[in-house]
């Protein structure tokens, strides 16, 4: 862990989606922690620290045994709840050894994990994702494993859309959205962006999701769940329907859905999705629209990673050096206060996590 | 075992307490980075026993949510020594402690839990109580202790617990029965126990015979009790023309150490089967204390593990690894 902790551990973090996840050992890397997940035969998903108790080596590396995982050098044999339960060459078992259980849970279609204080891991904190349900929205999204940056910086870019003027220019950037005003509110736990933009003539995406000419409202409501769930609630309706007002029936409503979860200091993964509650059986547009965020290096989502690979290399070549704020970074910076206090909150009172421990 | 890693620092003790006639609690507050200990953490205390600096492992007493470390010692009439070194102690004495580690965690969300103390054995158990009582889990806490006068924290955990906590006294000629409460215990559920030997085996025996999956059953030894009390006995190691008294209030490891004797040892709580000698001959009952060797590699007396066992009226005869 670095000398300032970059994000809290008291969070479920997306781990991978739940159809990833089948009776085989899958690794990942969540907030520094390196995790072994697997399905058991009764459908649950486990998750343990990947790495032996006796030699550390990767547990990933070995191989289910029932439910149970052996690891591949000696052959320790760990169940599902973390407790060794073979040891080679020995009638007995070392009753210390074990690796850690996560907390894992499943939920709108992801498999979350709590990487810190499994004492406070309660499912009721487990972010709103229901847009990624697949019921009332639908929409394919998939994940950036091990994009290059802070998750912080994600935040900050779906917190601020004004970059889609210039990053995503010919698509869904419309000088509209830097010269409109836009308001940001907050509680103890979320920020939300709002923008409206009223009267103004759809940008390229938008007005093919319409499908109808004339001139439209468009809504931009991003919030932010701490430390790391950003839904936008997007979309465009004919001018004067009453959109502002509440009434969407004349437009065309989307979400995007990200659930970033730290790899390790500087990395992340990115959990995306980009839901639509119209034309929900059209099977052909939920694959328009994932080419158009993913598409070999053309999607708006290959536009952000650009940018934010190149912003972390940026920040690791001028350690120290400052951001400068403006106007736009008001709903960025609520939400970096929110997860500064989690990390605060956590530093005031860290707790032994580790069965492995030196000393 | 050296104190200057970086997970030692210096510690105030704030105030001690007796809990019972040989039960002290002792409040400990760290001078530096406090972590906050899970249930079935310890942490280990610098102590000294006649001038040598050792290390003993404590279990954690509570939460700690005010960031104080409290420990319960058992003064022990014949005892390796820390006991009588802790309770020695003063308020505001300086000592040297480590960080909070975890050998005996508690598992969460196990559908139901059954807690097994013996004596001084509490402490773990006193602590794990109280977090699955946070988290409203099924669970029950069996207690034994001589009397309810030694019944340390008792009164303490039924404020919180109830009737969950139930006391098993020998003086009114109670015992655990482990078939009986294991029976009880839901299929998938759990079982902690910590407290002497018999206790222990016990308990894993009745474990076994429910054929329940061996994991279910954790427990903590800190392999300083055995079925007989500590005493004196000689060990003889003709390879090495050695013939060593073992005190009682030390292992005969420690003593095979000063001697000189080459050994490899890593848990010293008879776990990890790395200290372990052949035996020779043995003059007197051979007392294992460890959990490393089973009921019958214990019966046949061909190894021990030098960190916990020892022996009862007389002597006994090692071989080395040296060659």
């Amino acid at each position: 862990m670095g000398q300032t902790q970059t994000f809290p551990l008291n969070a479920w973090y997306a781990a991978a989606w739940c159809h990833e996840i089948v009776h085989e050992l899958a690794a990942r890397t969540i907030c520094g922690n390196a995790i072994v997940l697997y399905r058991r035969t009764d459908g649950a998903v486990a998750a343990l620290e990947d790495s032996c108790w006796h030699r550390l080596l990767p547990l990933s590396m070995g191989r289910l045994k029932g439910d149970d995982v052996m690891c591949g050098y000696h052959g320790l044999v760990f169940n599902s709840a973390g407790r060794c339960t073979h040891m080679p060459a020995q009638r007995t078992i070392n009753p210390s050894a074990c690796v850690r259980a996560y907390p894992v849970a499943e939920r709108h279609r992801l498999v979350w994990i709590w990487p810190g204080d499994p004492a406070l891991a309660d499912l009721a904190k487990i972010p709103d994702f229901h847009w990624n349900d697949g019921a009332e929205w639908v929409g394919e999204g998939g994940t950036f494993y091990s994009l290059k940056c802070d998750y912080r910086l994600v935040v900050d870019n779906l917190m601020d859309l004004t970059h889609e003027t210039y990053v995503h220019v010919g698509s869904i950037g419309d000088e509209a959205i830097t010269e409109t005003p836009f308001e940001v509110t907050h509680t103890q736990s979320s920020a939300t962006m709002t923008r409206w933009m009223i009267n103004i003539e759809p940008p390229p995406f938008w007005g093919r999701q319409i499908g109808r000419p004339g001139r439209v409202d468009r809504w931009q409501i991003v919030t932010f769940q701490s430390p790391s769930v950003v839904v936008g609630d997007v979309g465009v309706a004919m001018t004067g329907t009453g959109a502002p007002k509440g009434d969407r029936s004349q437009g065309v409503n989307g979400a995007f859905l990200a659930a970033l979860t730290p790899e390790k200091d500087g990395t992340c993964h990115y959990f995306w999705n980009f839901v639509r509650n119209y034309r929900t059986d059209d099977v052909q547009l939920s694959r328009d629209l994932q080419r158009m965020h993913v598409n070999d290096g053309q999607g708006v989502y290959d536009q952000d990673h650009v940018v934010l690979e190149a912003q972390q290399r940026a920040i690791e070549v001028n350690p120290g050096m400052p951001f400068y704020n403006l106007n736009i970074d008001a709903g960025a910076l609520w939400a970096r206060r929110l997860i500064d206090a989690q990390i605060a909150q956590e530093a005031a009172h860290p707790v032994v996590l580790a069965a492995r421990m030196a000393g | 075992m050296s104190t200057s890693g970086h997970s030692w620092q210096r510690a105030r003790l704030r105030s001690v307490r007796d809990l019972t006639a040989d039960v002290r609690l002792f409040e400990i507050e760290p001078s530096g980075a406090f972590i906050a200990p899970t249930p079935g953490s310890h942490i280990k205390v610098a102590v000294q026993i006649e001038g040598r600096p050792e290390v003993r492992s404590y279990s954690t007493v509570g939460l700690s949510a005010d960031h104080i470390y409290r420990i319960a010692v058992k003064r022990a009439p014949i005892s390796r020594g820390g006991s009588a070194y802790m309770w020695r102690l003063q308020d505001d004495a300086l000592l040297t402690i480590s960080a909070p580690d975890n050998h005996f965690p508690l598992s969460h969300g196990c559908p139901d839990y059954v807690l097994v103390a013996g004596g001084i054995g509490i402490t773990p158990i006193h602590s794990m109580a109280l977090a699955l009582a946070q988290t409203n889990a099924s669970f029950r806490v069996l207690y034994a202790c001589r009397s309810a006068a030694d019944a340390a924290l008792a009164d303490e955990l039924r404020t919180v617990i109830g009737d969950r906590l139930v006391l098993v006294l020998d003086d009114a000629g109670m015992r655990i029965d482990f078939e009986a409460e294991i029976a009880r215990l839901a299929p998938a559920g759990e079982c902690y126990v910590c407290g002497p030997i018999g206790m222990l085996e016990a308990a894993k025996a009745a474990w076994q015979r429910s054929g329940r999956l061996a994991a279910g059953l954790r427990y903590e030894t800190f392999g300083n009790s055995g079925r007989f009390a500590s005493e004196a006995f000689r060990v003889k190691i003709p390879r090495l023309g050695l013939d060593l008294d073992v005190p009682a209030n030390r292992s005969l490891l420690d003593v095979l150490e000063a001697a000189g004797v080459g050994m490899i040892a890593d848990c010293r709580r008879g776990e990890c089967g790395l200290c372990v000698l052949p035996i020779c001959s043995v003059n007197g009952i051979v007392d294992h204390r460890d959990v490393f060797f089973s009921d019958e590699e214990k019966a046949a007396n061909a190894r021990l593990c030098t960190c916990v066992s020892r022996v009862v009226n007389g002597s006994i005869t090692l071989d080395t690894g040296h060659r």
